[in-house]
């Protein structure tokens, strides 16, 4: 008589993550920032290169500030502001960048989806203008203090945020 | 064009609000400006962008990494090899994985072939701009050689779909290296022809030279990249700052202008297609035969994890801000497009010009819409 076979159970793989992989300049940065944002309630961490700062949305003007104007951070240049959606919650991502030493940081601030407020920096920097109308615009992130938060690369009257994960795309099917 | 009358509280002058685009030849797209007028004078301009607006990222959400390429492939659409770059060595990173030296090579060598045919299309509009009929022909004689060859070694002259993550599709055709010989010998010849044609031309400096200036601490406040904020003497070049690929293994120039005005921002444009030649003749040298591919697995799944590439295409900083949550999908892809952040710029460059000049400080930011509007 064959014996019944087992039903095989099939395991989910593990996800592997993605090692920190700081450069020197990484290390010396993150080693200074403690000392530089001791007013401020952050955390400190790092992903792949990059040293990442995780702030209170309403903090962020004041950091972003204080990164530009510190001699020892020189944070002159935003490369990007990004939103991602993680669901739960809506995360805004600043991009810095040092021209003159070469290091680079990351700000992150989580708002809730439901009430996604963060203060604006276009009065830090005037590059933010557009990003920051893009943000409202695709993922519905209010930056307070924005001047003009028509919309950008939507039209006028467009309802709902087509960046978020909710917003369906794939409405056809592939035959 | 339409013209509105409003009256402003000054009694004794009237601002003329003119509409500009979006189908108008010299916005290089569907791009819109409105213009306040007061007399020749521009008072205020307000953009208005999205005409093109794809939803690119958020198609890249539901795509496989193999298939988000040709996406990226339609974000710059006359530099498409350096868009498919900037994302297969975001994943890379990520992945952390090593490349064979050879696909490296050929990365170089393509990506800046690109750029020349990029800045060749530039000159040759430019010239149109400015009121120079001739030109265009020259920019795009040179710039149909440079595709001609792509033809040859991608299959395509602009969707190449070229680049992979961990190498390239296939290696180069057998005659490759002839072939180059040959480009290489006309682009010589074509970048000084050009540079002879137009640069030193009296009107074409009488409409360039001292127009629509920019600091290079505005530069910078603004996001500006590129020849643009290299033009207004700031030395940033991604592929010097923080060197990706192969690029610490050449020595180039980096052309560095001095006003930031309209002539700087296209003459550090050619120099760069010099420099780009120079990159070229140094990674042909340089380059030895082995594998175009490293080994991977058929479906691409990068670790859980986030990272940002920034890349230096012919328009400025392109960068390529990756989430992955491990699946063989992106959680999100946000790129950062160099004509979008320097197109926000404009406002500030269009304070004070004269109408006259709208379209050749337009034309010599050299704006892309696929890219602005994504």
């Amino acid at each position: 008589m064959a014996q019944p076979q087992k039903p095989q159970r099939r395991r989910e793989p593990e996800i592997p993550v993605a090692p920190v992989a700081l450069d020197k300049k990484g290390d010396a940065l993150l080693a200074l920032l403690p000392e530089v944002f001791e007013a401020f309630d952050v955390e400190f961490g790092a992903a792949v290169d990059e040293v990442v700062v995780t702030a209170k949305p309403q903090d962020v003007p004041a950091i972003c500030r204080l990164a530009k104007e510190d001699p020892r951070l020189d944070l002159t240049y935003l490369r990007c502001l990004s939103v991602v959606d993680y669901e739960e919650r809506l995360e805004v991502s600043y991009h810095l960048f040092s021209l003159d030493k070469r290091h680079k940081m990351v700000l992150k601030a989580s708002v809730p989806p439901d009430e996604p407020f963060v203060p604006s920096i276009v009065s830090i920097w005037r590059g933010a203008d557009w990003f920051e109308r893009e943000g409202h615009d695709l993922f519905g992130v209010v930056f307070q203090g924005h001047p003009n938060l028509a919309p950008l690369l939507l039209y006028e009257g467009f309802e709902g945020f087509p960046g978020r994960r909710s917003f369906p795309f794939h409405e056809y099917n592939e035959y | 064009m339409q013209v509105q009358r409003q009256p402003t509280q000054q009694a004794d002058t009237i601002d003329l609000m003119v509409n500009m685009g979006p189908q108008h030849p010299s916005t290089h797209g569907v791009f819109r400006v409105v213009l306040w007028i007061d007399g020749e004078r521009i008072v205020r301009a307000e953009p208005h962008i999205g005409y093109l607006h794809r939803g690119s990222e958020k198609l890249c959400e539901g795509e496989l990494y193999s298939q988000v390429i040709t996406l990226f492939d339609r974000l710059d659409y006359v530099s498409n090899l350096n868009c498919e770059l900037a994302f297969c060595l975001a994943v890379e990173k990520l992945m952390a994985l090593e490349i064979p030296d050879r696909a490296s090579y050929i990365r170089v060598i393509l990506c800046e072939l690109n750029r020349i045919a990029s800045h060749m299309l530039f000159y040759g509009v430019y010239g149109l701009d400015t009121g120079a009929m001739t030109p265009i022909l020259y920019g795009f004689r040179e710039r149909e050689r440079i595709q001609a060859l792509f033809e040859t070694v991608t299959g395509a002259r602009m969707m190449h779909n070229y680049i992979r993550v961990g190498g390239l599709r296939h290696d180069l055709p057998e005659d490759f290296v002839p072939k180059m010989a040959e480009l290489m010998d006309h682009l010589k010849r074509g970048v000084e022809e050009c540079d002879d044609l137009l640069s030193n031309n009296e009107m074409f400096i009488a409409r360039t030279k001292g127009i629509g200036p920019i600091s290079g601490e505005d530069a910078i406040e603004f996001g500006v990249t590129g020849p643009a904020l290299r033009a207004a003497g700031v030395l940033e070049d991604v592929r010097i700052s923080e060197p990706y690929s192969i690029y610490d293994r050449f020595e180039f120039g980096i052309p560095v202008g001095t006003y930031g005005d309209c002539w700087d921002r296209y003459y550090v444009r050619i120099e760069e297609m010099r420099q780009s030649m120079s990159i070229i003749e140094q990674a042909m040298e340089q380059m030895e035969p082995g594998p175009t591919v490293s080994a991977l697995r058929r479906i691409t799944r990068p670790p859980k994890g986030e990272t940002y590439m920034r890349t230096e295409s012919p328009r400025g900083d392109f960068g390529v801000f990756l989430v992955s949550d491990g699946s063989d999908k992106p959680y999100r892809v946000k790129v950062r497009a160099p004509s979008f952040a320097n197109l926000q710029a404009l406002q500030h460059l269009f304070r004070n010009a004269y109408v006259a000049d709208a379209v050749v400080i337009l034309g010599s930011i050299d704006i892309i819409l696929g890219e602005v509007d994504r």
